[in-house]
């Protein structure tokens, strides 16, 4: 009882085994590689060999169809969940110096008395992401796009590192804690709503998605409106399009309520 | 020849403690996603309780239940000392360390990736260098039985390996090399991004290689259940083996066929060529080959039993059986659940077929039948099997054992068909909330709050099966005799070597494996540009 005698072909077990498993391999790859494809009417095949190579899945380059041009400028920031996760003093020291010119409208210690966003403690990502999109029209406001056009790089990732480094501060406008809302907390599944806190907060954190615990109900109201509208377009893939334009009129008002009466430093709670 | 049954005993223990806790978890999340609970409002915790859920019962516990099965196993089919004894206890260990290590990062809500991994989603590297040391673990155990079969062999040259330790070997080879996919998986792909090392990942290429090891997995799953079948049921209703022969034609037809079909896994993947998948497809449909065989096999077995028992007529036999026996019900109990379980399966790998319910409530329907049902119930009679070897003390209350083991079964049936149907009407899985007062899906809720209602019938019957084993470590003292497997109608005397050697259909896995997966692994290995960013757990 050797090896020897296992593998080799005067053992009918070996024989038998070896050929009837290689044999249904052939049949299934001649159906699978040969057959099926050709089955399939709507497919055009050069050759034989060109239906074994789509059904083996060989990578093939796409037909160059130009693009469709674009009339008007998309967000190019590619976030990932460690993208300015580790600032140096440094970063934000200079951060600090730029800030001073953004004090006017986001308050000194970065929390608005203008119905600007709050962004001290606001996550860099979000920050560096709207800062970028200001900066190659993909988001455009009167007031901001004049302010970030000439920023640089360097100077966007200085600015977000230093407000995501300042302390969360209550809100200017203190208002009494609101239930929450089906919509931030449920969504609307079949109008294809994921729930408002499964990316801002309430629920879990998204990479990009800023917290709005505290940030002005006003403001908040308007960019889902303008979300809803289309003249916002700098969410990828539509993500907050899709979702502001299927909600109603009130789940806005409420979702924009309920952010604006959380206090900040809940938003900890979550991280 | 039981003599090491402390050994025996703590990976029993350990296996169903952890079954016991995994147990609740799972009948807490059936509870909370059905009409009957309030919602959570907080998924994560949905999804941690489902990781550690999926970890446990697909990785600890029914590896440990093999690593047990498989030391008394050898000791009692090959009448010889364990050899290794130490290093058993080494896998052991590393085992309890591994689940430990895996635990903390999970309950920690940091390692929320399900059992199944999901990359580019990536969790603490704690929790998969734990998976990691279970894995090695059980190794250990591969490398144990491979050598106490040669010691054996040394020293009966030419004579029959026993049926039980053929079987146990090829389910342990079976394992070995389906480990290898996961094991690649992690350690070239989510370990390096999960330390740090990368920030991205190839997830197409991570979905393969767990497809290699999440299918055949099921049959390292099965194969206690099959040993017992084979080896253990006959003997305790007072049969005999119908045939040997083809018994061991079977366990080596799950060693070649069991391997390279997991791609039906990713019927709906785009990075896999459709012929690939159409000849994973055809291989699965073989895989039914052997549980055809096991099904014909047994119950001509137990008609034997039946017909000594004094059984007349065509199916007058039935009749006869000792269905007061807890290891007769069991078996039927799980015949029952194998041939649903077994035919959702042939749908699950028709290509067409599956496309109507691929990512439905039917697939976690589907394993919980054939693995919670089938499989699980199996463990149970082999536990009862072997406890008062192990103890030394008698389990005597026969009808607790029975209640337990009927509990299983209909709370199996009562979770499992529901799902099953749910899945049908579309229902998706691994959702942590449905909103049933939706009238899109408010039709559903009877339907899941069956099925949750059957998931704490589930637990009730696990801890009665506790409660059992547990008073059988109290029950007075009582010698069982020596632990004996089936004897067949016709005794093996001489077997041809290829049926009592593994070699060959070792050899025919690899090389299967090599033809069914080699290609797309490669493509999708050097294929540039297919990597994406991860996305870490707990992570702003």
């Amino acid at each position: 009882m050797s090896a020897r005698d296992l593998f080799t072909f005067s053992n009918p077990h070996f024989t038998r085994g070896v050929g009837i498993t290689a044999a249904i391999l052939v049949v299934t790859a001649i159906v699978g590689f040969i057959v099926l494809p050709f089955a399939q009417p709507w497919v055009q095949f050069a050759n034989v060999w060109d239906a074994i190579c789509s059904a083996a899945g060989v990578p093939q380059r796409a037909a160059s169809v130009a693009a469709p041009a674009q009339d008007k400028r998309l967000s190019e920031v590619v976030l990932t969940s460690s993208t300015l996760s580790r600032p140096s003093q440094e970063a934000i020291g200079r951060g600090a110096t730029l800030a001073q010119r953004c004090a006017i409208c986001h308050g000194p210690t970065g929390v608005s008395r203008a119905d600007s966003p709050n962004l001290a403690g606001q996550y860099a990502a979000v920050i560096y992401k709207e800062l970028h999109d200001f900066r190659s029209g993909a988001r455009t406001n009167a007031v901001m796009s004049p302010f970030a056009v000439n920023l640089t790089d360097q100077e966007i990732a200085d600015l977000s590192n230093y407000y995501a480094y300042l302390p969360r501060l209550p809100a200017y406008h203190p208002t009494p804690q609101l239930p929450k809302p089906n919509i931030v907390i449920f969504g609307a599944p079949m109008r294809g709503i994921a729930p408002c806190g499964s990316c801002h907060g309430s629920l879990d954190n998204k990479t990009g998605s800023p917290w709005l615990e505290g940030q002005s109900e006003a403001y908040m109201k308007a960019q889902l409106q303008a979300f809803a509208s289309g003249e916002r377009r700098n969410d990828i893939s539509q993500q907050m399009r899709n979702i502001a334009r299927a909600m109603t009129p009130q789940e806005i008002e409420q979702a924009a309520a309920y952010y604006a009466s959380q206090p900040p430093d809940v938003v900890k709670a979550v991280d | 020849m039981l003599v090491n049954r402390k050994l025996i005993l703590a990976h029993f223990w350990l296996a169903f403690g952890v079954f016991g806790i995994a147990l609740t978890l799972g009948a807490w999340q059936m509870f909370i996603r059905s009409p009957i609970g309030t919602w959570l409002s907080n998924p994560e915790l949905y999804y941690r309780s489902l990781t550690a859920h999926g970890t446990v019962m697909g990785y600890v516990f029914p590896t440990l239940v093999a690593m047990g099965f498989g030391y008394a196993i050898s000791e009692s089919a090959l009448q010889q000392r364990l050899v290794g004894v130490r290093w058993a206890w080494a896998g052991f260990w590393l085992i309890v360390a591994g689940s430990i290590m895996a635990v903390i990062p999970i309950a920690l809500g940091r390692a929320s990736v399900l059992y199944t991994f999901y990359p580019p989603l990536i969790g603490n590297v704690f929790y998969y260098l734990g998976v990691v040391l279970v894995v090695v673990g059980s190794w250990i155990w591969v490398a144990l039985m491979s050598i106490n079969l040669r010691v054996w062999r040394k020293a009966n040259p030419g004579a029959a390996v026993p049926l039980a330790m053929f079987a146990n070997v090829a389910g342990s080879y079976l394992w070995a090399w389906t480990a290898v996919g996961a094991a690649l998986e992690l350690l070239l792909q989510i370990i390096p991004v999960a330390a740090g090392l990368k920030a991205t990942i190839d997830a197409g290429l991570a979905r393969v290689f767990f497809s290699w090891t999440l299918h055949a997995i099921v049959y390292f799953w099965l194969m206690p259940t099959y040993i017992a079948y084979y080896t253990i049921v006959p003997r305790a209703i007072g049969g005999r083996v119908y045939s040997d022969s083809m018994a061991r034609i079977s366990f080596i037809l799950f060693l070649v066929v069991a391997m390279p079909i997991g791609m039906h896994h990713t019927f709906a993947d785009p990075q896999v060529g459709a012929g690939f998948k159409f000849i994973h497809s055809a291989f699965t449909a073989l895989v039914a080959l052997p549980t055809l065989l096991t099904v014909f096999t047994i119950c001509a077995s137990v008609e034997i039993a039946a017909r000594l028992r004094g059984g007349r007529g065509m199916f007058g036999w039935i009749k006869t059986l000792p269905w007061d026996n807890p290891m007769m019900l069991a078996l039927a109990f799980s015949f029952v659940m194998l041939g649903f379980g077994g035919a959702g399966g042939l749908i699950n790998m028709s290509y067409q077929l599956d496309a109507s319910i691929h990512n439905t409530q039917w697939i976690t329907g589907h394993f919980h039948l054939i693995f919670g049902g089938a499989i699980v119930i199996m463990y149970f009679a082999i536990a009862y099997d072997l406890w008062p070897h192990l103890t030394g003390r008698e389990l005597i209350d026969l009808r607790l054992i029975r209640t337990q083991l009927w509990l299983w079964f209909i709370g199996m049936i009562v979770t499992t068909f529901p799902w099953h149907w749910v899945g049908i009407l579309g229902m998706p899985r691994r959702m942590a909330y449905f909103d049933f007062g939706d009238p899109a899906i408010a039709p559903q809720a009877l339907s899941v709050t069956l099925s949750a209602i059957g998931g704490f019938i589930l637990l009730t019957s696990g801890i009665l099966f506790l409660v059992v084993l547990a008073r059988g470590m109290r029950a007075p003292q009582a010698d069982a005799g020596p632990y004996r497997f089936a004897v067949a109608v016709h005794q093996p005397v001489i077997v041809p070597v290829a049926l009592n050697t593994h070699a060959l259909w070792v050899a025919l896995m690899i090389a299967l494996t090599l033809t069914n997966y080699g290609y797309p692994i490669l493509t999708l290995a050097l294929t540039e540009g297919t990597s994406v960013p991860a996305v870490y757990v707990g992570a702003q």
